[in-house]
């Protein structure tokens, strides 16, 4: 039987299909989770996709880390289950504080959408374990508030338990602290990341297929764990 | 020195979407009663000396034409002198 | 006070604001006609927003009749002219529904909140027929580049269409950035949205059934544009200060987004009758509509109207432009599992009113009555004007005026410094800065998005069925020549879409003029839709609905007369999509179609000289028809590496724009007899570069010999430049530098 991953879906969330099909591309089974519901629904692992949940009114992801969804994803992440924010998902993790620091307006002031480069720095983790470290990889980023922040003490922390799992290579798009693309939690089982990986899964739509073994990944992880 | 809060918001008129989504979220949060929210932006600019006559008609002008889109904001401004 | 009927029954001879309100004498005298008394006042509101230009179409609906009289025979159109948007069937069941709109006006006045408030208008549009969105397109005009207006409007149109399209969702995968002084204070911003559904879940704006409820749903009605349809639409805009700027609609695009869901959930639990969006004239449009395709009458209960403003007037409800909001008629017995899942989104949905069998619209506000009309008399019988139209005095001199004696260059090196001038004009410049701020992955389902000649989106993930869009003008040849203009619009997107490798099968439009008031600037339209209805006709693909934008001039100098043509297409499988660039060195070059001493209206003739005159390049649309067939059979049968149209530039900047797009340089060689500043500036029309490998070319050149297509083998790919054999070579790297550097120099930072 395939792993069971729960894809959420917040009003404004707008990858949550593309969410679901990355994973059923890996192999896996999407399960849709709704935000106004606590039941988790058993799943095995969860994907927070991205977005524009409550319009990133007030602040991206300000609103819904309070959504009834949020409570059962947050303690799950507390005792090991694997989760998995995109973009605005990485926005809601950091506003939920299951990962440091937080994410500004690009600094360009502007929305970008571009195909983007990316070195996997960190392959231990429980969503990047199918790439091999400083592999390099080519996947959509689409933000408008990208821009990684974090007071030096927390970089410093980061860098030195190697909890960045991805750092942009030749452009830095949205003028993220030391290139920071992803980041990861001690444990490695709750990954942020800024890019879109779920938009790499198939030749045909994305410009590489070099974002499946994210998904792939936790597929991995689930059957050795 | 002195202080310059330029407080914009919406015209009472225009929509305020991220105000709306606010006020759902304070309601869900347990707020009771919330009749409205209107979210705006603040700036505070420090400036040198004084700010009288031709200066503080110019932070007016530039509160109406840069700060605040005048076809969809109200500003307000108020001087703080500032030590 | 309110005004009520029985108060206009009893005081008929009150003088009412007529013409404030934009209404001429005989308008007027006509409503009093109809009613046998004085209008209400919401009476007077209604009429007076559903009979301006931008709602009623009075000034072009004898033009637009053509459309449908000379529409080819085709069993793909499921919903013709007059709906919300035409609906295409594209096989298995599926139909596709596509529309263009224009919202120029709004966007000159906010850039940022008009831009966002087009987009939403025509997704709703797509949404009401029962569709889900699957993409938008963005057909923009400007002043010149670097004129200060342009430095105003640009960035906020752009970040309004961004700000709304991305956070609704929906990828954008291309449009038009074209800049030209007349568009200076009148700059363009149409929209285009594509949704697809099953046959099935096809649905109309109708109120049928006795007894069955209207339902206003979504956002709450505030003092969004009231009279902004019919005043900021309909009358020449003129600049004041910012104080007497009035008063704009706000988009909401998150609850937007809501209404998507919302929507497309009770569609499909089958719990609406009927659907119609709000847009231009709100509740006064929607309910007038639906009542009139219905069964007749409808009696509204206007005070139910969930307010933001709580101090409106029942005038002001019924003309307000508050974005967001659909009306839904729904049977009693379906109410409470309808209201149930318009909730579980967050969106708020009030009874409003009721169809009955009056074959009368009323409204009421607290129990007295405020309107009591025939809802056609409204709706569709709203005045229609035969205006005059002249051919323009200075149209002959314009044709004389031919670029034949403009200097040409005459040595390589010249051409060289041509080319790479010509690759950075801002019309030919990349455009990225613009188009990188909009999502072009969201869904999922993007195959080829902007730089690529149309836009395809797969619609079925399992079979692979998909369509390809693509939308054109140029208004330079449509200035030459309206009638052949459009058709020259027509031609390129019907290109553009078979270079992809999909079938054209239908077509929208956005016509975009002066003011109708000026029999020439009515000349050159009556004359664009001539043109665009008989080249339809001989193309054989029908139009399927559109938008007409008047008054877009600044005194007495009017826009380039700009009939933008979208064309939608189908293709059966998008894994056989041709892409716009060559893949590897080594692969053969060949140009498709004839090549003439065609300069007149052409970028060359603009950038570098500033010169329009003479007449456009022939159209022949046979011509057209035979290259699509060509490129679409390729596609299929998979013998066709890469393929791209040639339109403004000519041949050079083809295989520039490949070269670019793909890293790879290519070596071509000016065929014999040919002028080498022809060969690679020139625009005549019914050409496309096309690339083979060598395992296919027997078969490629056997098609198109077959087909009658001129074809000739041009060079290679390879190397790290473009090079004309004998005349000059650039460098990607160089041409690079030039396309990439024209828009961020005036909007980065």
């Amino acid at each position: 039987m395939s792993a069971r991953i729960g894809v959420v879906t917040f009003p404004g969330t707008l990858d949550d299909r593309d969410a679901a099909r990355a994973v059923r591309i890996a192999g896996g089974e999407p399960v849709e989770l709704w935000h106004g519901d606590d039941d988790i629904k058993g799943v095995d692992a969860v994907i927070l996709p991205g977005g524009f949940s409550y319009g990133d009114y007030l602040r991206c992801g300000a609103i819904s880390r309070f959504a009834p969804v949020m409570n059962s994803i947050i303690d799950g992440a507390k005792g090991g289950l694997p989760v998995l924010g995109i973009c605005n998902g990485f926005q809601i993790l950091v506003e939920s504080h299951l990962l440091p620091g937080a994410l500004m307006r690009n600094e360009s002031r502007h929305f970008i959408c571009r195909d983007q480069k990316l070195r996997i720095e960190n392959a231990d983790s429980m969503w990047t374990r199918d790439y091999f470290k400083n592999q390099e990889i080519v996947v959509p980023l689409k933000n408008g508030e990208g821009n990684y922040f974090a007071d030096p003490a927390t970089l410093d922390m980061l860098e030195g338990e190697g909890r960045v799992v991805a750092r942009y290579l030749d452009v830095n798009p949205n003028g993220s602290a030391r290139d920071i693309a992803g980041i990861r939690n001690e444990r490695g089982n709750v990954v942020g990341l800024m890019p879109h990986p779920e938009h790499a899964v198939e030749s045909l739509t994305g410009p590489t297929t070099e974002g499946l073994p994210f998904f792939t990944s936790v597929l991995t992880s689930l059957v050795s764990a | 020195m002195a202080r310059v809060v330029v407080d914009v918001m919406l015209k009472p008129e225009i929509l305020d979407p991220q105000g709306r989504a606010v006020q759902g979220a304070l309601g869900r949060l347990g707020l009771s009663g919330v009749a409205d929210v209107r979210q705006g932006k603040q700036f505070v600019i420090q400036v040198d000396g004084d700010l009288t006559g031709d200066r503080l008609a110019l932070m007016h002008k530039l509160a109406e034409e840069l700060l605040s889109n005048p076809v969809i904001e109200n500003y307000s401004l108020t001087v703080e002198a500032d030590a | 006070m309110t005004d009520t009927v029985s108060a206009a029954q009893a005081n008929p001879d009150a003088s009412q604001p007529f013409a404030e309100l934009g209404l001429k004498p005989d308008e007027y005298e006509r409503i009093r006609e109809i009613l046998g008394r004085r209008p209400t006042s919401s009476e007077l509101a209604m009429y007076s927003v559903m009979w301006s230009e931008h709602c009623s179409y009075k000034s072009s609906k004898v033009h637009l009749r053509q459309f449908g009289e000379k529409a080819p025979k085709t069993d793909a159109l499921l919903v013709g002219i007059g709906e919300n948007a035409g609906v295409v069937d594209i096989g298995d069941g599926w139909a596709v529904t596509f529309k263009v709109e224009s919202h120029n006006h709004p966007s000159y006045v906010e850039p940022y909140q008009g831009a966002a408030t087009g987009v939403g208008g025509i997704v709703r549009d797509i949404i009401s027929m029962g569709a889900r969105p699957l993409a938008v397109m963005d057909p923009l005009r400007f002043g010149p580049l670097d004129a200060p207006d342009t430095r105003r409007v640009l960035p906020g149109i752009v970040s309004g269409i961004g700000g709304y399209g991305n956070c609704l969702g929906l990828p954008n995968i291309g449009g038009e950035v074209v800049f030209d002084a007349t568009y200076l204070g009148n700059p363009l911003v149409n929209a285009l949205c594509v949704g697809s559904m099953r046959h099935e879940d096809i649905h109309l704006a109708s109120a049928k059934g006795i007894g069955n409820l209207v339902v206003l749903y979504g956002a709450r009605t505030g003092g969004d544009g009231i009279g902004g349809v019919s005043v900021l639409a309909s009358e020449t805009f003129d600049a004041d200060g910012p104080a007497k700027r009035p008063s704009v609609q706000v988009g909401d695009p998150f609850m937007e987004k809501l209404l998507i869901e919302a929507t497309l959930e009770v569609l499909h639990a089958g719990l609406v009758e009927g659907i119609q969006d709000l847009g231009g004239a709100g509740i006064s449009c929607a309910t007038s509509e639906l009542a009139s395709n219905g069964d007749g009458g409808m009696n509204v209960w206007l005070d139910r109207v969930l307010l933001r403003d709580q101090t409106l007037s029942p005038e002001e409800i019924l003309m307000s432009e508050s974005q967001e909001r659909m009306c839904a008629i729904v049977t009693p017995a379906k109410l409470d599992e309808f209201m149930a899942l318009i909730k579980k989104w967050d969106v708020e949905a009030v009874v409003i009113g009721e169809v009955n069998a009056s074959g009368r619209l009323t409204v009421d506000w607290h129990g007295e009555q405020i309107v009591d009309v025939p809802p056609r008399s409204v709706a569709h019988d709203g005045p229609v004007y035969e205006r005059p139209y002249h051919r323009p005095s200075w149209q002959d001199s314009l044709q004389a005026d031919t670029p034949d004696s403009l200097p040409r260059p005459t040595d390589g090196e010249q051409l060289r410094a041509t080319l790479i001038n010509l690759i950075g004009a801002p019309n030919l410049a990349s455009k990225a800065w613009i188009t990188d701020q909009y999502d072009r992955y969201v869904l999922g389902n993007t195959v080829l998005a902007q730089p690529e000649d149309a836009g395809m989106i797969r619609v079925d993930e399992t079979t692979g069925r998909g369509v390809a869009i693509s939308t054109d003008c140029n208004g330079r040849y449509a200035k030459l020549d309206p009638y052949n203009g459009a058709k020259l619009a027509l031609a390129e997107s019907y290109r553009n879409v078979s270079v992809a490798g999909a079938k054209p099968l239908a077509v929208t439009n956005c016509l975009n003029f002066g003011s109708p008031e000026d029999p020439e600037v009515m000349w050159q339209f009556s004359e664009a839709c001539r043109g665009l209805a008989d080249g339809c006709l001989e193309l054989g693909v029908p139009v399927t609905g559109g938008n007409v934008s008047f008054y877009n001039q600044t005194g007495d100098t009017a826009i380039l007369p700009t009939p933008v043509v979208g064309v939608l297409a189908v293709i059966d499988n998008v894994d056989k999509r041709t892409p716009m660039a060559w893949s590897a060195p080594g692969q053969i070059v060949y140009l498709l179609g004839d090549t003439r001493d065609e300069f007149a209206g052409s970028e060359w003739a603009h950038h570098v000289h500033g010169h329009l005159g003479g007449l456009p390049p022939v159209v022949d649309l046979q011509r057209e028809r035979v290259l699509s067939e060509v490129l679409v059979a390729a596609s299929l049968s998979g013998t066709i590496a890469a393929a791209h149209d040639i339109s403004d530039g000519g041949i050079a900047i083809t295989l520039t724009e490949m070269a670019m797009k793909s890293g790879i340089g290519v070596k071509a060689s000016v065929p014999a007899g040919f002028d080498p500043f022809v060969f690679c500036f020139a625009e005549s029309t019914g050409r496309a570069i096309a690339v083979v490998t060598a395992a296919h070319e027997s078969v490629f050149i056997a098609s198109c010999s077959t087909a009658g297509l001129p074809v000739t083998r041009l060079g290679e790919t390879g190397g790290d430049a473009v090079e004309i054999v004998g005349q000059f070579s650039a460098s990607i790297t160089e041409l690079r530098r030039s396309h990439e550097a024209t828009i961020p120099a005036i909007f980065a930072n």
